[in-house]
């Protein structure tokens, strides 16, 4: 279908996409969409790459994509958000958090870390690139550093017009429903 | 009233929905959810099992009495349970019972990609394959009909992208049904060869009336869109055909795909102009066309090897490539890895230094076989560590060769099949020796009880099977328990091991790092940089928290740290210290 928007958030197994594709597909449910979501369990979730796909439109068929043909990438890690280029549109966006976590062969010295990954990737696509847990830190809590990636992937698909105050205060904690909140309003900005 | 649901919480709804009383399952993935969902119901006696065979023969056993019950299990796991399946084939059911299966197409955390939907063929029991997390709500409902209108167990295939994918799922009421009655009925329930072969006639009996059903059911249906193509198709990848040919070609989408609607097919085929087969892994529809002389397309354009998804159907169907973006740099590969503070590491990386075979087995510490440590030569099936050493052992011993042989297992795998293996090497007489990696929790499949744990599916504190106990009840005495964190006592153990011609049992015990309840060592571990002199041991331990930074100097990211203090213990220069 062609008015179906497809998403995708990848990561390192344990960094904890699964909020922010809580509240993200809550939110599309809300406002009417039809909505599909697709993510990997078991051995891949311990500190290996891993990707979460969100699908919503009038009538979602797949729950999953091929390459070439995500609107939009949220990466919560430079890496991973490599790995995943090729999932993208030739004009999808790309939400990128400026960290870095060495895999394995990194790790032993089998393999280097790429340099140049976000410089690379803005000369490609279109893309909005920061330091989520900086941000985080500096609104208090390190871990709402999901939100605010969540805010700036609302913006740059066009979304920020659905009540998403109301989704967070549902999904969260009461007592950390502000901090999120204004996490929330930080990615906007940020991808504004 | 609608709710976002993954496949497998959707079968959970179900089970409540459609008046399920029993269930019981052993984890596996990705199957593991839909008991954690049902566990929550009051109205639903819900189970861990040891392995797949006791879950079923549990469900199975409920089904008798009278009620709706149901087992789940992995794709693999079905192996372990294939053996009462079968002949649950022959003796029918009372109460309802369903038989879930989750296959892994693509093999994201399993050792094989089987194509169950072969085992209903081969047992003879009806089979439906719901494609969306509505359907795996409904047809837990059209199984418990076909279970009791038929008389007979039902397999409900689900596959990873239909278990783990989330869709919209219309809630309803449960429909609470009286328990049947129970009756001794020995012809019907006791497989002796004179009862077998009457119940076997009736088998193929049955088979005919749920054929003429499969006809006529609303679970097989048409959907017309142009007629040039025509899609036979079922499960995920209805949804991938669909995705990719919209009204552009019509599909016939089969819900119930044992037996198979012969005539329908038939039907479907002649008003196309082609027919083409989208399906996972085996050509098991397209077999089925070919045979009845149907002429399709199926494997010759659609990969027989791994998942399929759109973009792989396109390509099949359609011939079309997608436009990418193009990246000069490549990625470095993000294998799993086990966690900080895992407790598996230490042991595999003392194991790394011997002069030894280890028989490995299914569970995290799988990934022991990976670099850095890399000690693992075998891993087959839940179980096969125990008695593959034993075979290794033996065949040494016959052989003349001197060499030293390991088995490392899991807690909740000893209990799902490596005891029996234990009792062979006693009691023919074996002297390799078993490592019980006991992290007291299911940890693979993400943290569920099991019969060392303490505690029950629903939470409730229960009997704690003692490991070592055990272990010499099976005639071990040489058992020796360490704790898996204190290198010392691990190298002690495992060179007692080395030197002794007795069977051995080394439990080597401390909490999964995942494990929030038990108690968790406190602090980080550091590096000082002016003791460091960069001989990188510490890196031989894979820990996902020790790396090179970009100076190349090694240090220790503290917020994956979890404290373990492994790396102090392997450090020759005393360079690394805890912080609080």
């Amino acid at each position: 279908m062609s008015d179906t928007k497809s998403i995708l958030l990848v990561g390192v197994g344990g960094q904890g996409t699964i909020l922010a594709s809580r509240v993200l597909t809550k939110g599309l449910v809300a406002a009417g969409y039809d909505v599909k979501m697709s993510e990997i369990h078991g051995m891949s979730q311990r500190g290996g790459s891993v990707s979460t796909q969100i699908r919503f439109g009038e009538k979602v068929y797949s729950p999953i994509i091929g390459r070439g043909t995500a609107d939009a990438i949220v990466a919560f890690e430079q890496m991973e958000a490599l790995r995943y280029t090729d999932f993208l549109k030739t004009d999808g966006m790309m939400v990128i958090n400026d960290y870095k976590q060495p895999s394995l062969p990194i790790m032993i010295g089998d393999a280097e870390y790429p340099d140049g990954i976000i410089d690379e990737l803005s000369s490609k696509v279109k893309t909005v690139v920061f330091d989520a847990a900086d941000v985080a830190n500096n609104l208090g809590n390190l871990k709402v550093q999901n939100i605010v990636l969540l805010g700036a992937l609302i913006k740059v698909m066009g979304l920020d017009n659905l009540d998403w105050e109301a989704i967070i205060s549902r999904e969260v904690p009461a007592k950390f429903k502000d901090m999120n909140i204004e996490a929330y309003h930080k990615g906007l900005e940020l991808a504004s | 009233m609608k709710e976002l649901l993954t496949g497998n919480e959707a079968v959970a709804r179900g089970a409540y929905e459609y008046g399920i009383t029993i269930a019981a399952a052993y984890p596996g993935t990705p199957s593991t959810e839909i008991l954690e969902n049902i566990a929550p119901y009051d109205e639903i006696y819900a189970e861990w099992s040891p392995n797949e065979k006791v879950a079923l023969e549990v469900a199975l056993g409920a089904a008798f009495a009278g009620a709706r019950s149901l087992a789940a299990m992995k794709h693999v796991g079905l192996n372990v349970a294939a053996d009462p399946m079968f002949t649950s084939a022959y003796t029918g059911v009372n109460g309802a019972f369903i038989i879930m299966t989750a296959d892994d197409p693509g093999m994201h955390s399993s050792q094989d990609e089987q194509d169950n939907r072969y085992y209903a063929k081969f047992a003879k029991i009806p089979m439906l394959e719901p494609s969306d997390s509505q359907e795996c709500k409904e047809f837990v409902g059209e199984a418990v009909r076909i279970s009791e209108e038929f008389d007979t167990p039902v397999i409900l295939r689900l596959t990873t992208r239909i278990s783990h994918s989330k869709s919209l799922v219309e809630l309803g009421e449960r429909e609470s049904v009286p328990m049947k009655s129970y009756k001794r009925n020995a012809p019907k329930y006791v497989t002796i060869p004179g009862n077998s072969k009457v119940l076997r006639v009736k088998l193929e009996d049955r088979l005919k009336k749920l054929k003429e059903y499969s006809e006529k059911s609303p679970l097989n249906r048409i959907e017309w869109g142009d007629k040039k193509i025509g899609i036979v198709t079922s499960s995920v990848s209805y949804q991938y055909a669909r995705e990719v040919m919209g009204d552009s070609a019509s599909y016939l989408k089969l819900g119930m795909t044992y037996p198979l609607p012969d005539e329908l097919i038939k039907e479907f085929a002649s008003q196309v102009e082609e027919v083409y087969v989208v399906e996972e892994l085996e050509p098991y529809l397209e077999e089925h066309l070919k045979a009845l002389g149907i002429k399709c397309h199926g494997k010759d354009l659609i990969p027989i090897v791994g998942e399929l998804n759109p973009e792989i159907v396109a390509k099949g169907l359609l011939g079309k490539e997608p436009e990418t973006i193009k990246v000069s740099i490549k990625p470095a590969a993000r294998p799993p890895l086990m966690c900080p503070g895992c407790p598996h590491r230490g042991v595999f990386f003392v194991l790394s230094n011997k002069d030894a075979v280890v028989t490995g087995d299914i569970g995290c510490y799988t990934l022991g076989s990976q670099e850095p440590l890399s000690a693992m030569d075998t891993t087959i099936c839940m179980g096969a560590s125990v008695s593959n050493g034993h075979g290794f052992q033996k065949a040494f011993e016959k052989n003349g060769i001197n060499k030293k042989v390991f088995s490392v297992i899991g807690d909740s795998t000893f209990f799902h099949s490596g005891m029996t293996g234990l009792l062979d090497i006693a009691y023919n007489k074996g002297n390799s020796t078993l490592i019980i990696l006991d992290n007291r929790i299911t940890a693979m499949t993400g943290q569920q009880e099991n019969p060392g744990t303490g505690y029950t599916l629903k939470g409730e504190p229960t009997f704690q099977a003692d490991l070592a106990k055990i272990c010499n009840a099976m005639g071990i005495e040489k058992v020796r328990e360490v704790n898996s964190l204190d290198l010392e006592q691990v190298e002690a153990a495992i060179d007692e091991a080395m030197n002794t011609t007795d069977p051995m049992v080394i439990i080597a015990k401390a909490p999964c790092a995942l494990l929030k309840r038990e108690k968790q060592p406190e602090g980080k571990s550091r590096i000082d940089v002016d003791i460091c002199l960069q001989c990188g041991l510490c890196l031989q331990l894979g820990c996902p928290a020790i790396y090179r930074d970009e100076n190349d100097n090694i240090i220790i990211d503290e917020y994956q740290c979890n404290g373990c203090t492994l790396c102090q213990q392997v450090c020759e220069f005393d360079a690394i210290e805890t912080i609080m």
